[in-house]
Order: structure tokens, then C-alpha cells, then sequence
């Protein structure tokens, strides 16, 4: 089992998104995200897939979805250099004094901004790769335990221009 | 101004050379139907039900091999399509499902006879498609046919709301087009064929395992002329067989859980497999890790997703069929393969199929079929008729099979033959039928009737479910649960012994034919097959039902168990006495 990233242009049109989705949940294929904007081109989609399986699965995964009407082109970046990017936004609830400190100082070591903060309630925004905000995430519920709400984007990956690392 | 959508689709219908639209009308449909009326170079086939109609276009595409188009209306009219269309989907058969559907203004407002039928059959169709803009829909239709018939063939669903019926707008047509996500596979890659041709040459036991690719291609005589000049045996699945005529000497037979026995055996111990246009389906290769353990394995299909999806194969080569075989046989070599070709031999002589029993059996059957009807179409139903079929159905050019193989439909067999008789007007068109799968689309005998359409249809009435029987007889100590098909509430419960005092058979099929003013023959011993199969013949303007009275417990053998590998079969059956 091994962690793949796919990139698949796909027509922008109404029933797409099921299409794609649906071809996941029909064969019982494991999909950890998904996430689709339009591009330059507004008849275009594309969407940024993640998902974890063996090499024979993944196999038939690329091949169900380029077999599809609808997908102009598949791009698998599993092995490719690129860059992966995911917005989250975490609310912390019930703060006092020494949280919003506390906040303040993870923010820095994290990358993460606060955007938003009325007294009590401090709102969190970090867009990093998905395993860290993964980490985040598991120090704020440690932290701040049922007092957290979270809202991820799902990753948007872009290939690398120059640089060979994640 | 310029014309309706309507009058569109009708213009559009000719210039796909459609000439039989198999249509039952509806609120949502009826301006379709509108444009339709009295139209001449169109004729408009009223099926019973819209199951009945999509089979019957499924039947007329497999026979003719032209798409067939079917038209029903929204809601229950488009539901009723979705067995047939996965039906159709699952085999490879091109066809363009036209639906009806509420005005754009009303979808999504649970409007009277709404259903998102784009939805329901998007995971079951090659695409699916609504019209949201009268000036998208004459290029919505050509891409419809284009993707159907091209590359896989598959089903297209194109759903016409009514507003976009009504509209006017342009009266053009596009001829070519071009759709970015779909390009069929069109050339052979050379460097991969030559890397098959290595491994053929050093073959000492190679097999041909032939899919119903070859069927689709049309690549039948191209197949033929391979064996020959390879001279490889070939072994073909259910939808593959008729690939290179079954009386040819280097016909093996099928394979898979009622394949024969040598070509099985022939398959496990073979070492070169090369395979054209199968999917290596479960039902084919048995225990998978059991599968030609001892060959390298070729594969030609036009599906990338077919190739080393069940098996892993040595060389994949993505092409169509015919293309493929056709540059094949610019390269290919004679092969010095006798020896093997004798043992295969050997092992035909060893367990021929064969009921080898006494009284009316299907093999007697069907091989009177192969007799009396040399120039047909001959279609099945689910089940143990249809596996007998597969078994004793002699096939070469002039006698072809249409058989549900994929998704196994009961209640095809005699709708697909009534497209199949409408698209081959001058072949005999012959159904051979379990008692049950008949009565899943019997109303389509009215049909035949009307359309004066002289349909042999051969019940093989036993009774019972008769493949669920067998293996609740084989597998499961003969608890016989809800497969009688004469059970009456009288009975009692757990019965498992069919005997003389059984309640009476309903329906009286020869009755009911005769009540659909169709002809009706019962038989009941050997002696009476052949002089009811030719009176059948006879009666040229309406269908005959023959009722062939069989056996209550007649099992279809030899049979690998399940979970057991294709060398692990059970070749014959233990006898229950009556």
C-alpha cells in the first residue's frame, strides 16, 4: 500500500465530479481526497486525487478513469516532483489567556496564521501539505480536546518547476 | 425560426442510418413520437414493455451489428430501460438509449415521471448525457453514435428534455467530430506484437483462448485463417465461441466452470495462452491462482482495463481484434504443434460433452436445431438453457449466438429475438428458453404477433430454476429453496422430490400462444423434436412456442465447483431416480 497522487483533467461539465466519484465507490477503489476547480481553460476541470492503495490497484484506477468520456488527461505525480498544498481552517473554542498564547505560539512554529479572533474563540488557518497539517491537528486535539473544529480543503498538488523535493 | 428539436432528432435518426427504432411513447416522449408519425424511411417498433424493447434493440445490434436505438419516455420509461442497458453495457453492444425527461425548468423539482435516469445509469453505461441547450443537441446525438459504436461499444443514455424537444433552432448536423477524452485505439503496436510472435515461435503447446472480441470485430474468418495458418487449437469462452467454426478441426471448445473438459485441461497445461478480446471473467478462469500456472500469457483486447486486471499477463497489447489479427497474420509462422493438437484430441475422445441419458434432453434438443436451421439466429436465455446452448449449439458464418454472458439477464432471450428476426428478416431466428426466463418478458408475444414475426422459441420447461436447482442439488444437500416452478400453496413446505403427482404447470404455454393468436406445439418424447421444429419452420407469418417437456432434474456437466481450479471438474452427474 503506498500513498499515490493523480492529477486528471476532466470536462467541465454537469456530472463529472459523479462520474469520477462514482467510478471510486462503484469498484471499491480507497480514495483519501479529492479535490476539482476549473482551469485557464474555463471548459476544463481539474481535479487532484489522492488516495492509497497496491500497485495492481492503482494500475486499474489510472485505467478506469482514463477509459472515461470525460477525462482529457490523467497526470500521475506519485513518484514526480511536486508541490502539495492543503488548506485547513481549525476554530478553537473556550479559549483562555494562556491558550490564546499557546495558540499564538504553535501558529509560529507551524506556519499557520490566526485569521480571525474575537476574546474567546481563535480561528486558525494553515495551508501546509497534508501530513503536516495531519500534525496539527493531532497537537490541537491533544491540546484543546473537544473544543476544535476542523474544515480541510483537500490537497491541490501542482508539478515542480525546478525543485526535485516535496 | 429553423426546425424543433424534435424534427432534429428525426433528421438526426436518418443521417445515422437508422432504419428500426425500437419506441414506446409517453408524456415526456411525445413530441419525439410527434415527429415521427408517418415518417417512411423510420419504421417505429412498439414493444410490450420497455425491458422488451431494449433487449429486442440489444438483439438487433448483436445480429446486425448496426446500433440499436431505443426511445421510451421519462421516469418508469427510462427505469424500465436499466436492466437492459447494463445487459447490453456488460456485452459490448452498441446501442443509444433516447429518454424522455421533464422541461430543464422542472428537474430537480420531483416533477410528475422525473428521475435522474443520467444518474441511475451512469456507473452501467459507456456515458451518459441530458440536453441542456436545444443548439448542444445535434452534437450531442452524433457523439452519441460515434462513442457507442466505436472502440468498446457500450451504451449511451442521451436524456431529452421536452422543452429542448419543442425548441427551435439550427437544422444542422455535424458528419465529423472529435471529443478530446475519447480516442479509440486505432493503430497495433508492432514492437509488442513481435514480442508475442517471439514467444509463439518457441511454443511447443500453445492454446488460442478466443473472447467475444473477436464476435464484436466481426474478425471471425480473419480467426480462422490464423488457426489455420498458425495451426494453434483454439479454445473460446461463451461469448467468444463461433470465433472459428465449432466443426473445425482445431476447435477445442469452451472453456470456463461448464467448459468442456479437454478444453480446460488444454488450458491448464498449455504453455503459451494468447488470448483475444476476454476479460478472463471468474466464471471463466476458475480458481485464479490455479490459472495457466505453466504458460506466458498474451492478451490482445481494446480495453486497457481488461488486461492484467484478473490475470497478470506477459504481453499486453491494446488493440481491436480484427486489426490485430489481421497484422498477425501478415507475420505469423506455421507452428510444428501436432503432437499437442492429438492430445487435446485424446482428451476430447476421453469426456466429450454428452448427456448420454435416455429420454427428451436438451442435447437432443439443440442438435436438431443444428440440423433444421443452418442459416439463424439463435438466442438464449439465463441459465441451465443457456449453458446447454453453449454446450451443443454448432456455430459458423451463417448460424450466430446472442447470448447474455456478462451480466447473465434472464427474460433476454426471446426480445433480443425479436430484433434479431427484425434485423435478419431472412434468417430463421430460434430461442431456446428455460420455462422460467420465458415468463419475464412473455408480453412481448404480442409483439411477434403483431409484427408477424415467425420466432421459433424452444421452452425447455423442467419445472424448476433449474441452474439455481443444480447447485442446490450439488451444493447445498438439495434444499430445493423457492426453484419449483410448480409449486402450488397445496404443497408441502420443504419439498424436494419432484414425482407425478406435482401440481399442474402454470402457465399452459401452448395455451397462452395460442391466445396471443401465435402457434403452439407441445413435446413431450425424442421422436416428436425434429416434425415440430419443421412445422415451426412452416408457419412463416407468426411465432411457434414449442414446449419441450424435460426431465425435472437434468443437470448441465461437467462443472468445476466453485472456488475449485479448472483442472478440479465434476464430469458427471449422480442420477436421481424420478
Amino acid at each position: 500500500m503506498k500513498k499515490r497522487w493523480i492529477c486528471l483533467f476532466v470536462e467541465n461539465e454537469i456530472g463529472v465530479l459523479a462520474r469520477i466519484s462514482g467510478l471510486f465507490s462503484a469498484k471499491s477503489y480507497n480514495l483519501d481526497s479529492l479535490t476539482v476547480g476549473v482551469t485557464e481553460d474555463s471548459t476544463i476541470s481539474r481535479m487532484t486525487i489522492s488516495l492509497t492503495s497496491d500497485d495492481k490497484t492503482f494500475e486499474q484506477i489510472k485505467k478506469q478513469l482514463s477509459r472515461s468520456v470525460e477525462v482529457i488527461k490523467l497526470v500521475d505525480y506519485t513518484d514526480n516532483p511536486i508541490h502539495m498544498k492543503e488548506i485547513l481552517f481549525v476554530r478553537v473554542n473556550g479559549c483562555s489567556n494562556v491558550d490564546i498564547t499557546e495558540l499564538f505560539r504553535i501558529s509560529k512554529v507551524f506556519g499557520a496564521t490566526i485569521i480571525d479572533y474575537d476574546g474567546t474563540t481563535v480561528l486558525l488557518e494553515c495551508t501546509q501539505t497534508e501530513n503536516r497539517n495531519d500534525d496539527l491537528i493531532a497537537l490541537l486535539q491533544r491540546k484543546f480536546t473537544n473544543r476544535i473544529e476542523i474544515v480541510r480543503g483537500g490537497s491541490v498538488v501542482v508539478e515542480a518547476v525546478s525543485i526535485s523535493e516535496r | 425560426m429553423g426546425i424543433t428539436g424534435a424534427e432534429l432528432f428525426v433528421k438526426a435518426l436518418k443521417e445515422e442510418s437508422v432504419t428500426t427504432l425500437f419506441a414506446y411513447p409517453g408524456g415526456q416522449a411525445i413530441d419525439l413520437f410527434n415527429a415521427l408519425y408517418g415518417e417512411k424511411d423510420i419504421e417505429v417498433i412498439l414493444p410490450r414493455h420497455e425491458q422488451g424493447l431494449v433487449h429486442a434493440a440489444d438483439g438487433y445490434a448483436r445480429s446486425t451489428g448496426k446500433v440499436g436505438v431505443c426511445l421510451v419516455t421519462s421516469g418508469p420509461g427510462a427505469t424500465n430501460l436499466v436492466t437492459g442497458i447494463a445487459t447490453a453495457n456488460y456485452d459490448s453492444v452498441p446501442l443509444v438509449c433516447f429518454t424522455g425527461q421533464v422541461p430543464t425548468s422542472l428537474i430537480g423539482n420531483d416533477a410528475f415521471q422525473e428521475v435522474d435516469i443520467v444518474g441511475i445509469t451512469r456507473s452501467i453505461s459507456k456515458y451518459a448525457v441530458t440536453v441542456r441547450k436545444r443548439e448542444d443537441l445535434a452534437e450531442t446525438i452524433r457523439k452519441a453514435f460515434y462513442i457507442a459504436k466505436t472502440g468498446k461499444p457500450g451504451v449511451v443514455v442521451v436524456d431529452l428534455p421536452k422543452d429542448i424537444q419543442r425548441a427551435y433552432g439550427s437544422d444542422f448536423y455535424p458528419k465529423e467530430i472529435t471529443i478530446r477524452g475519447y480516442k479509440p485505439n486505432t493503430s497495433v503496436h508492432m514492437g509488442q506484437l513481435n514480442k508475442a510472435l517471439d514467444i509463439l515461435r518457441h511454443a511447443k503447446k500453445p492454446v488460442f483462448l478466443i473472447g467475444g472480441g473477436v464476435n464484436i470485430a466481426h474478425a471471425n474468418k480473419e480467426m480462422t485463417r490464423l488457426a489455420e495458418l498458425t495451426g494453434i487449437p483454439v479454445i473460446t469462452t461463451i461469448m467468444g465461441k463461433g470465433a472459428i467454426p465449432t466443426t473445425h478441426s482445431l476447435y477445442v471448445g469452451n472453456i470456463g466452470i461448464h467448459g468442456s473438459y479437454a478444453a480446460n485441461r488444454a488450458i491448464s497445461n498449455c504453455d503459451v495462452l494468447f488470448s483475444i478480446g476476454t476479460r478472463f471473467n471468474d466464471r471463466i478462469t476458475g480458481k485464479i491462482e490455479e490459472f495457466a500456472t505453466a504458460a506466458k500469457i498474451i492478451h490482445i483486447d481494446i480495453d486497457a482495463a481488461s488486461i492484467s486486471r484478473n490475470i497478470v499477463v506477459d504481453v499486453p497489447i491494446v488493440a481491436d481484434a480484427k486489426k490485430a489479427i489481421c497484422s498477425l497474420l501478415e507475420k505469423a509462422e506455421p507452428l510444428s504443434v501436432s503432437e499437442w493438437v492429438n492430445e487435446i484430441n485424446d482428451w476430447k475422445k476421453e469426456y466429450p460433452i454428452d448427456m448420454g441419458r435416455s429420454g427428451l434432453t436438451p442435447q437432443m434438443v439443440i442438435k436438431a436445431v443444428n440440423e433444421i436451421f443452418t442459416d439463424a439466429v439463435v438466442t438464449t436465455d439465463v441459465g441451465q438453457n443457456q449453458l446447454w446452448t453453449t454446450q451443443f449449439l454448432a456455430l459458423d458464418e451463417n448460424r450466430q449466438m446472442l447470448t447474455s454472458g456478462g451480466l447473465g439477464t434472464m427474460g433476454y432471450g426471446f426480445p433480443a429475438a425479436i430484433g434479431a428476426k427484425l434485423g435478419n428478416p431472412h434468417k430463421d431466428v430460434i430461442v431456446i428458453s428455460g420455462d422460467g426466463g420465458m415468463q419475464m418478458n412473455i408480453q412481448e408475444m404480442a409483439t411477434a404477433v403483431v409484427y408477424e414475426l415467425p420466432i421459433i422459441i424452444c421452452i425447455l420447461n423442467n419445472g424448476y430454476l433449474g441452474n439455481v436447482r443444480q447447485w442446490q442439488e450439488m451444493f447445498y444437500d438439495r434444499r430445493y429453496s423457492s426453484t419449483c416452478m410448480r409449486y402450488r400453496k397445496s404443497c408441502e413446505i420443504g419439498c424436494n422430490t419432484p414425482n407425478h403427482c406435482c401440481p399442474e404447470y402454470t402457465p399452459d404455454f401452448i395455451r397462452l400462444a395460442e391466445s396471443y393468436g401465435a402457434k403452439g406445439i407441445r413435446v413431450t418424447k425424442p421422436a416428436d423434436i425434429k416434425d415440430a421444429l419443421i412445422s415451426a419452420k412452416q408457419n412463416t407469418k407468426a411465432p411457434t412456442v414449442i414446449e419441450f417437456i424435460m426431465d425435472r432434474e437434468i443437470n448441465v456437466m461437467p462443472i468445476v465447483p466453485p472456488g475449485n481450479s479448472l483442472n478440479d471438474m465434476i464430469l458427471e452427474s449422480e442420477e436421481h431416480g424420478e
